[in-house]
């Protein structure tokens, strides 16, 4: 009986083995990580969304140097284990390069498994320092976080928004950590004055009211806050409760708001955040972006929406510099596209990019403010 | 003032988590049960009123009434079904561990129905509250319903419990669940009847909990589940004016650790608190002593 069931295993290992090898070789396969269920699903369904779009956009013009490539999105519920999983379950499938992961915490995990493998990695979204430092072999179309925290502290600056500034921040999160540090770092050369940060958990986003009452009796004109829009749209909520109207000045995490079911649009009317993609830019790549994502998905694609869009063409251009084919290994597939990721210049709806070879994109934030329930240039 | 303003806060988070604690002490008192999954009662009870409001155009209080009703029929059918069969013939581990089976049941369930995106909630209280010394102290509609809401339901808890038959058979059943079948109560009734009421609370409880906290997600009620579990030890688990009390001091020591100590600290904090005061009273603050009799 033993050796029938080490018989069955022998047999069930070499099938998959032959399964793997046995892949056609004539599609680029792209995979996709990022949570399509649990709380962050929202980001992750954007990127997914996007991804196809751009995909089967490319498809239809004839494949990146003809030949056709193949998107296989897999859920990883913002949870590093599931991720690496995910991304077993991918390399499996024949996945040679990897759009993702869409969050920062899972993000780092996987990117220590693919630079063990040197699998080119592209994040759309993953924003944290941590998500694309494993290996040479990862890259990133958003900010990262550091560069958001200080880029917001120096917009603040610049534009004169507020003499006391107030924090509330999610210490059990690598992102809105990541982004205050280097807010702190950008106030101290600022003129404005930063109160002390007031922070909460994942495990204590309902009550806000304490960091609230610390901040009005401090007298706090602009409240930053460097998190996520759910833990967001209840302290906007809050702080109407109390009669409590600062500035709010969010980042990436705040895009979402305007698409949260029930929401009162009122309380977020005002709400800066710094993004790099607005879906009203007037230009003719971004107007059709929104129109192809709006005719698909029924709803203004966000800023992972439009990460994951770019991040798409990205591998496009980057394959096409290097001149990789399908039937080259997972290994030289990454030592070509990141040789050419620091000689691309790609123009997309985030911007145009260019990368240094630590795998992080330059270009320039905008700043939108939500007016009458839809964001608008600030400028 | 701010103080004063704090400890507002704190009342306010507090009856909250005495809403939800009243249902977890109630069933743990009179089944002998800790039912781990009352914090998902509570989120399934937001999500209909969810529903009732936004899609069905309810009113408030129709939603709510039917979201008691969706719960205690849910509370009835869990207990038929999932705690009842392991009741009478395995050990309390066993009906733990599928206590915490059905809360992951009830939070994926939703989460394949409703989906991931959180929701707004509106809150079902529609007078703005009390404001005070000229604005420097405001008591928000929702706490003051809430308070309202906990102390009248332990007043009628308490009355049913102590001067109904339904009442004196619960507590006949939780002293002695055997003696209690000899004098012809029909225990499986009773400890159905306590969980048709501990989930009919805990639809309202969910609905004040997103009231005051407007995010509701498939996970909005685990922390504060277990947080309300743990003023419903801390007041002694049993007792309803202790659920009461607990999660009041609990919400109030939150507050004013976020305030004063550390807003990182916080939970760190209340924690801390209650394993000293477990350790001093281990029965918690309003708790019976109770002899077991060799």
């Amino acid at each position: 009986m033993k050796k029938m069931r080490l018989a069955a295993a022998v047999a069930f290992a070499a099938a998959m083995a032959m399964s793997v090898t046995a892949m056609a070789d004539d599609t680029f396969k792209i995979g996709g990580i990022g949570p399509l269920t649990g709380g962050a699903a929202i980001y992750g369904n954007a990127v997914m969304n996007a991804a196809q779009i751009a995909v089967d956009e490319i498809n239809e013009a004839g494949g990146i140097a003809g030949v056709q490539v193949e998107f296989m999105p897999q859920d990883d519920e913002h949870d590093a284990e599931k991720s690496v999983s995910a991304y077993n379950k991918l390399k499996d499938d024949g996945m040679q390069i990897l759009l993702g992961t869409v969050t920062s915490t899972p993000c780092v995990a996987v990117s220590a498994e693919a630079a063990n493998d040197n699998l080119f990695l592209l994040t759309p979204s993953g924003s944290s320092p941590d998500a694309i430092a494993a290996g040479d072999n990862a890259f990133r179309i958003c900010f990262s976080d550091p560069d958001q925290g200080y880029a917001s502290a120096q917009y603040i600056e610049e534009h004169q928004l507020a003499k006391k500034v107030g924090v509330i921040y999610n210490s059990s999160d690598v992102y809105s950590t990541g982004i205050l540090a280097t807010f702190q770092a950008g106030a101290a050369e600022a003129s404005f004055e930063l109160l002390d940060p007031q922070a909460f958990t994942d495990d204590s986003k309902t009550d806000f009211s304490a960091q609230l009452q610390y901040l009005k009796d401090n007298g706090a004109e602009l409240v930053f806050l460097p998190i996520y829009y759910d833990a967001a749209s209840v302290i906007l909520t809050q702080a109407a409760g109390m009669d409590f109207a600062p500035i709010w000045f969010g980042v990436d995490g705040m895009d979402g708001i305007l698409t949260m079911e029930g929401f009162n649009y009122d309380l977020a009317e005002g709400v800066m955040l710094l993004t790099p993609f607005s879906a009203d830019a007037e230009d003719e790549l971004t107007q059709n972006f929104v129109a192809s994502y709006q005719d698909k998905y029924g709803e203004i694609p966000n800023q992972f929406a439009a990460d994951a869009y770019d991040g798409i063409y990205t591998i496009k251009a980057a394959i096409e510099q290097a001149g990789v084919t399908p039937d080259m290994s997972i290994s030289d597939i990454c030592d070509g596209l990141k040789a050419a990721m620091t000689e691309i210049e790609v123009t997309g709806v985030t911007g145009t990019m260019t990368w240094t070879a630590d795998g992080e994109p330059n270009k320039s934030p905008k700043a939108v403010v939500i007016e009458n329930g839809v964001y608008v240039s600030a400028e | 003032m701010s103080f004063l303003s704090y400890l507002l806060n704190g009342i306010s988070l507090g009856s909250v988590y005495a809403i939800i604690a009243l249902g977890y002490t109630m069933v743990y008192g009179i089944a002998k049960m800790l039912n781990f999954a009352h914090g998902d009662v509570i989120m399934v009870g937001a999500y209909v009123a969810f529903t009732a409001i936004m899609s069905a155009g309810f009113s408030s209080l129709p939603a709510v009434l039917l979201a008691i009703l969706v719960c205690t029929v849910l509370g009835v059918v869990i207990e038929t079904i999932a705690y009842r069969p392991l009741l009478e013939a395995s050990s309390s581990l066993a009906v733990l561990i599928t206590a915490i089976g059905v809360s992951y049941f009830l939070q994926n369930v939703v989460l394949l129905i409703f989906g991931a995106n959180p929701k707004s909630f509106q809150s079902v209280v529609h007078f703005k509250g009390i404001s005070l010394a000229g604005g420097a102290l405001t008591i928000s509609g929702e706490t003051i319903v809430t308070i309202l809401c906990g102390i009248l339901v332990m007043v009628v808890l308490t009355t049913f419990i102590g001067h109904t038959k339904q009442g004196q058979a619960m507590l006949a059943v939780s002293e002695d669940k055997g003696a209690a079948q000899l004098m012809g109560i029909n225990v499986n009734g009773t400890i159905a009847l306590t969980f048709a009421i501990g989930s009919g609370l805990a639809a309202i409880a969910g609905v004040l909990l997103c009231s005051c906290y407007p995010v509701l997600t498939p996970y909005t009620g685990s922390m504060p589940g277990i947080k309300a579990f743990t003023a419903a030890v801390f007041g002694g688990i049993g007792s309803i004016p202790g659920a009461f009390l607990g999660g009041l001091i609990l919400g109030v020591i939150e507050i004013l650790a976020k305030a004063y100590i550390s807003s990182q600290l916080s939970d760190a904090i209340v924690f801390a608190v209650l394993i000293i005061v477990l350790l001093v009273k281990p029965t918690g603050l309003l708790g019976k002593k109770t002899r077991e009799k060799v």
